[in-house]
């Protein structure tokens, strides 16, 4: 079946390409009459046809994920009050007395998020606004392959970059440390969402428009003025939805903080110490032995359906904000 | 408002057309109520605000001006006018030596406002763009409000108490005829401000810092024509306290404000003179060419 209208295609392609030869060659329209025309309305539609599937299963694979996600979350809700899911201060569903409260695990993503949010922020901006202000053209080529490559490197060679080098160093300094703790985490995840918020944060600087640096200069301010007066605040929105992107991207975050930060549910601030994500906790049930159809099981669906709803909403907002950038400088 | 007691006197001088003259005036200045042009004899009177010296520009190797010498009187309007790329804008932006912005470019010659060369290494250029304001074609308001546009330049020479800024924003927005539409929203964004709005704040901004020069470079180009008649009225208003040069490509409205005027071509000063003088009879073939529309 489907050889068969692989070869009609081809034939089709080849009586297509015919066509066109005539209609060069003889100038006639008549002359390209026959099979092909009758043909060319069906051809068409096929075309428009497989497009249409190819746009359509993006759709269809976002909108059954939704719904699993929702259906089993709904499952889970059942049998766990929606209320003491969100304000519970203990989650452990895997051990007797079951408690399931997301806070813990809410507390240690945001502390992974906000830990990397430090790390990243200062020396992101920083880095952007030198790239986009001071740098020489020679050393921004230098720069922005070296950030492609940083943004290339997986992020489970970054947890173990985490484990083997940084929490050494952090035990070092903070012996209370344990082995595997949130700063260690925050730091290497600070790192990988540090190429994000420089190329953002780059692209809007450079947006800005050049007329505008040549009014601020002609009004005696030096570059430093200009940068930090008339530039910076400029681009600030969309400066600001590129740490919301970068921020997302760091709850999301896995396989990292699975490896560095821990396993250990806890409702703390305390860097030092070893958290679990919402993440990492989706990663310890999935490869364990926790039979499926359980209501153990199923908490990874309502996690899930809360770490998704997280970002989307930090998503829409950053994408919101820098539509509302685009429309400034028209 | 700008007090001008000095008008007045000048208001005869003003309806001295040239008809004794073989040709016509090409194009008649019209000059709004009460203002005058600067006469001939004036203009050789006034003191000497810049002084050009052989000067040659380059952008790399390229040469965009050759050896331009001329003299800006004090308190007059000064017009270069051109065809495009014949150097005019690259000329007035040699005054507050903006293109030291572009990379690679050079300066031969020089410039000396009020005897000091602004091209010698001791130079300041943070004073010299204060003493030198500059509007430009496209306005550029910074996405501030109002309130911060004007008091942008005050605030970086260190101005920092409020009552301070107050008084210069509303006198710089009095002087450039804009505080009456903008003093109940100071507060507010200056991109909500129309075009010719917009381009008026640009030139309060200029005058906060108190400049005794004003760089305009075809500053209503892209401005419909009433708000280009309020930016040329305001020139005129302008002129009784500050040097103002002035790029334009409009013939019309380099006769109608400019007390002195100069032809660029190719890169060359091709004439330069009393406005009255080079509009109606001037020397060169080019220049009359140019202005009469044959070319450009």
């Amino acid at each position: 079946m489907e050889d068969r209208s692989n070869q009609e295609q081809s034939t089709k392609i080849e009586g297509g390409e015919a066509a066109v030869i005539q209609l060069s060659r003889v100038s006639s329209l008549e002359k390209a009459g026959g099979l092909w025309c009758s043909l060319r309305p069906f051809y068409e539609g096929c075309i428009h046809f497989m497009l249409f599937v190819c746009a359509s299963i993006s759709i269809l694979v976002t909108v059954g994920i939704v719904v699993v996600l929702l259906y089993e979350s709904v499952q889970f809700f059942y049998d766990v009050p929606i209320l003491e899911f969100l304000t519970g201060t203990r989650w452990s569903p895997l051990l007797k007395p079951q408690h399931f409260g997301i806070l813990p695990l809410l507390c240690g993503t945001m502390l992974v998020a906000g830990g990397s949010a430090i790390v990243a922020v200062p020396i992101g901006l920083g880095t952007a606004i030198y790239l986009s202000e001071y740098a020489s053209p020679r050393f921004r080529d230098i720069v922005k392959p070296m950030l492609e490559i940083l943004a290339g490197i997986p992020s489970v060679v970054f947890g173990y970059l985490a484990i083997v080098f940084v929490s050494p160093i952090i035990r070092e300094i903070f012996p209370s440390a344990g082995v595997f703790n949130a700063a260690s985490a925050c730091i290497v995840v600070g790192i990988m969402i540090l190429p994000m918020i420089i190329s953002l944060s780059e692209d809007i600087l450079q947006s800005v428009p050049l007329s505008l640096r040549a009014a601020a200069f002609a009004l005696g301010a030096n570059k430093f003025e200009v940068t930090v007066r008339v530039i910076v605040p400029a681009a600030l929105s969309g400066i600001m939805a590129s740490f919301l992107l970068a921020i997302s991207r760091a709850i999301g975050e896995t396989m990292a903080v699975t490896l560095a930060a821990g396993a250990t549910p806890k409702l703390t601030l305390n860097p030092l110490e070893s958290i679990q994500t919402m993440t990492a906790y989706i990663v310890q049930v999935s490869q364990g032995d926790t039979p499926t159809g359980t209501l153990e099981y199923r908490t990874i669906f309502a996690v899930g359906l809360a770490l998704f709803i997280t970002t989307m909403v930090m998503n829409v907002i950053a994408q919101y904000i820098l539509s509302r950038v685009g429309e400034r400088y028209e | 408002m700008a007090s001008t007691p000095s008008v007045k006197k000048h208001m005869q001088s003003s309806d001295k057309t040239t008809s004794d003259h073989s040709k016509s005036p090409i194009v008649r200045p019209s000059i709004p109520e009460g203002k005058s042009m600067r006469t001939a004899d004036e203009l050789a009177q006034a003191t000497e605000k810049i002084s050009v010296t052989d000067l040659s520009f380059y952008y790399s190797e390229n040469r965009a001006l050759t050896d331009i010498s001329l003299s800006i009187p004090e308190r007059c309007v000064t017009a270069f006018i051109g065809p495009s790329g014949c150097g005019k804008s690259t000329f007035l932006r040699c005054f507050n030596r903006m293109n030291d912005m572009i990379e690679g470019t050079r300066v031969e010659g020089e410039i000396l406002l009020e005897g000091q060369n602004i091209y010698s290494p001791r130079t300041d250029i943070v004073s010299l763009r204060k003493r030198i304001g500059m509007v430009f074609q496209k306005s550029t308001p910074f996405p501030k409000s109002i309130f911060d546009n004007v008091s942008f330049g005050p605030k970086i020479a260190g101005i920092r108490r409020k009552k301070d800024l107050f008084e210069i924003v509303e006198r710089s927005l009095q002087r450039s005829a804009l505080w009456d539409e903008v003093k109940d929203r100071l507060s507010e964004s200056a991109l909500n401000l129309s075009g010719g709005q917009q381009q008026r704040l640009c030139i309060a901004r200029a005058l906060a810092n108190d400049p005794d020069i004003l760089l305009m470079d075809e500053p209503a180009s892209a401005l419909d024509p009433a708000s280009t008649a309020r930016i040329e009225d305001l020139i005129f208003e302008l002129k009784e306290q500050y040097t103002i040069v002035i790029v334009t490509h409009n013939m019309q409205q380099a006769a109608r404000v400019s007390d002195q005027a100069a032809f660029f071509y190719q890169g060359l000063l091709v004439e330069s003179g009393a406005t009255e003088e080079l509009f109606t009879n001037p020397r060169k073939q080019q220049t009359e060419d140019y202005i009469t529309g044959r070319f450009g």
